[in-house]
């Protein structure tokens, strides 16, 4: 789960990491009470789990009422990379006088959390040549490691003071919130040499989420993604007309990069899981069903174990009880394929013994519908 | 170098040659009950279970302990699969490590990072291998499977399979099966953030099989698995065939797969990051899974597609 900069900024005020004075609104009737609030000039800045937001205008300095009223509902529609503005955050401005990068991630290859800091922040960390990294095991870090830390990007007196105090508090939330990323770009050292955190970015391993009741009210979860959980499905929605549907993170994934190959277009990734039954099959296409752009259903399902027939029967059961009117392109390996081909004669289901040609079919059928 | 086959099988002569004794901890599980019987069926000698509470009872003739440590102290076995469900992963692994299981195969899904971390470095202290989590787990095609997969895609022969993800090395199996490119051995290494045994170590822990000709490795985005390994092949100047295929070339980025591990970050993990590391180590890459056997026949020099 990613938070938003936001809720971030709350874990870090929480642990005592400095953040600018700021406050969150979802209307600009809230959005007028926390301007008078905060008094002008402060930065509108939108809310939302992805990157590039300033320079898609999604950041902006706002000096007056009536810059207010133009930009707020503007920044409230923003969409940048797919993603819609969660949420206003109103801050006050910083009197910057460099920017620093500092991050604790977990190092995939490694096998361990690492400390990446620069004293070149404000700027995406790949393109940041002088990076410091540090390994530290499970996450935790100590004054010695911070200081040298701190003193590698040529900090001293108060701001290297402040920074190895925020580096451990970094530490400390990534241990104890099971966080895979916790990165402050920039952190800012002031005028008066202080040192505060101007964006907070914070990834929770979501595996680790039922030790974290009090991170709950941080999800936010559309009502499809909630029900796809609960059956222990992964949905990714996508901007498609084509549902992809599979068993197997891996297979569906590969489905999703042969569709579009092909010049299909993908309305969704949704992995019901290793095993195939009649019943999650079926819970597949209602969850399919409530998705208004979906022309038409791929499904690529790996049977194994798992008879065919199991899956057409629940084609057959969601057609009869009006759950999808929907093309559906399949292919199922597995046992009594000829069998399921003749139970799915007559409906709008047709099997396809490799995926390349059920693929084939579903694009030429898209097409032809414009 | 550890080398796997001989944890698996054994070598030829042993007393227990290809009849390992494997104990599988959650036995009485749905979920683990079924897979003993399959495991049974298709010849792994699993010798007892672990269930607290059930110690005393038998599923398939197989007795259930109530701790790693009887079940070991009974039957001496040193592998060890594990079927509890994700929140109790880390207790049951630690239990086993305990207990002197040697090599560990962690099929649960959705094992949180700390705990896998946890886990890892008790292992390394223990000096065992952790297979998983999130893993199909390991098949010997004929000879014995530990873990879920099902056995109809995979036959005896002298490719090895490394996957990151389960049913894709089923397609893949079964792909190469048809083509008759039989395997060695089939081994998911599992498709979380961090893996017990990651791709490199797979990938080191049976290079050196004499019954390999050739090894598929079956990536996906999200981490830099592929190209360490790529990077590696290079440097250790693997001279055997080598063909991969990368799932999620057409994912969004920041976005989760489905695999807790399938997530690209800028550049990192991404599937234009693998390819070109490939590129360098000479490892084609296929477009899609029924394209593998073709290009391993290519890189084998032998026309062995129907």
């Amino acid at each position: 789960m990613r938070l938003l900069e936001y809720q971030a900024k709350s874990l870090f005020a929480y642990y005592g990491i400095p953040i600018p004075e700021g406050l969150t609104s979802t209307d600009i009737v809230q959005g007028r009470k926390d301007a008078s609030v905060l008094g002008f000039p402060f930065v509108i800045k939108a809310q939302m789990a992805v990157g590039g937001r300033g320079k898609a205008g999604a950041i902006q300095k706002c000096q007056n009422a009536d810059e207010f009223e133009l930009k707020y509902p503007d920044i409230m529609q923003k969409v940048v990379k797919g993603e819609k503005t969660k949420a206003i955050l109103l801050e006050k401005m910083a009197d910057i006088k460099k920017e620093l990068y500092l991050s604790l991630f977990l190092n995939r290859g490694k096998r361990c959390y690492t400390i990446i800091a620069s004293a070149e922040g404000g700027v995406e960390i790949e393109s940041v040549k002088s990076q410091i990294i540090r390994e530290v095991g499970l996450g935790n870090v100590d004054v010695k490691t911070a200081e040298e830390v701190g003193k590698q990007m040529g900090l001293k007196d108060r701001p290297l003071t402040q920074f190895v105090d925020i580096l451990q508090k970094l530490a400390k939330i990534t241990v104890e919130k099971e966080a895979e990323l916790a990165e402050i770009n920039p952190l800012a050292i002031l005028g008066d040499d202080s040192v505060v955190a101007l964006d907070g970015k914070v990834i929770i391993d979501d595996n680790a989420m039922f030790r974290h009741d009090e991170l709950r009210k941080f999800q936010v979860v559309s009502e499809l993604e909630e029900r796809a959980e609960k059956s222990g499905f992964s949905l990714v929605e996508l901007d498609g007309n084509i549902a992809v549907v599979g068993n197997g993170a891996g297979l569906v994934m590969s489905t999703l990069d042969m569709l579009s190959d092909n010049g299909g277009k993908p309305a969704c990734f949704l992995d019901v899981g290793g095993g195939a039954t009649t019943e999650t099959v079926y819970e597949a296409l209602t969850l399919i069903s409530k998705m208004k752009k979906v022309k038409g259903i791929l499904v690529n399902l790996y049977g194994g174990i798992v008879k065919t027939t199991t899956v057409a029967t629940a084609f057959i059961r969601a057609y009869e009880d009006k759950v999808i009117d929907l093309p559906v392109f399949a292919r199922m390996s597995g046992a009594e394929a000829d069998k399921s081909k003749e139970m799915l004669k007559g409906s709008r289901t047709k099997m396809f013994d490799t995926i390349e040609e059920a693929i084939n079919a579903a694009v030429i059928e898209m097409n032809k519908n414009g | 170098m550890v080398d796997l086959f001989e944890i698996l099988i054994g070598k030829e002569g042993d007393k227990d040659y290809q009849k390992k004794p494997v104990i599988v901890q959650g036995i009485t599980g749905k979920f683990g009950a079924f897979h003993t019987q399959q495991m049974l069926a298709y010849g792994t000698n699993v010798v007892a279970g672990v269930t607290p509470g059930k110690g005393g009872q038998k599923l398939e003739g197989v007795p259930i302990y109530e701790t790693m440590n009887e079940a070991v102290d009974a039957t001496g076995a040193k592998i060890s699969v594990i079927f509890v469900p994700a929140k109790f992963f880390l207790s049951a692994a630690v239990e086993a490590l305990d207990a002197g299981i040697k090599l560990l195969i962690a099929i649960p899904e959705h094992v949180p990072i700390k705990d896998a971390l946890t886990v890892v470095e008790l292992a390394k202290k223990k000096d065992a291998i952790i297979i998983g989590p999130n893993t199909p787990g390991i098949i010997i095609p004929g000879i014995m499977k530990i873990g879920i997969m099902p056995a109809s895609p995979f036959k005896p022969g002298r490719i090895a399979v490394i996957s990151r993800s389960g049913t894709l090395m089923y397609e893949t199996s079964h792909n190469l099966s048809v083509a008759n490119f039989g395997q060695s051995i089939c081994l998911g290494i599992g498709g979380d953030p961090i893996n017990g045994t990651p791709l490199i170590q797979a990938f080191d822990t049976i290079r050196n099989g004499a019954n390999i000709d050739g090894i598929v490795v079956v990536g996906e985005i999200g981490g830099d698995a592929e190209e360490m390994l790529a990077q590696h092949i290079i440097d250790t100047k693997f001279d055997k065939p080598v063909v991969a295929y990368i799932a999620g070339r057409a994912a969004p980025k920041e976005k989760r797969m489905g695999h807790a591990g399938a997530i690209v970050y800028g550049n990192y993990g991404s599937a234009e990051s693998k390819v070109s590391m490939y590129a360098k180590a000479n490892v084609p890459v296929a477009k899609r899974p029924a394209e593998i056997p073709m290009l391993l026949a290519g890189k084998l020099g032998k026309g062995r597609i129907k």
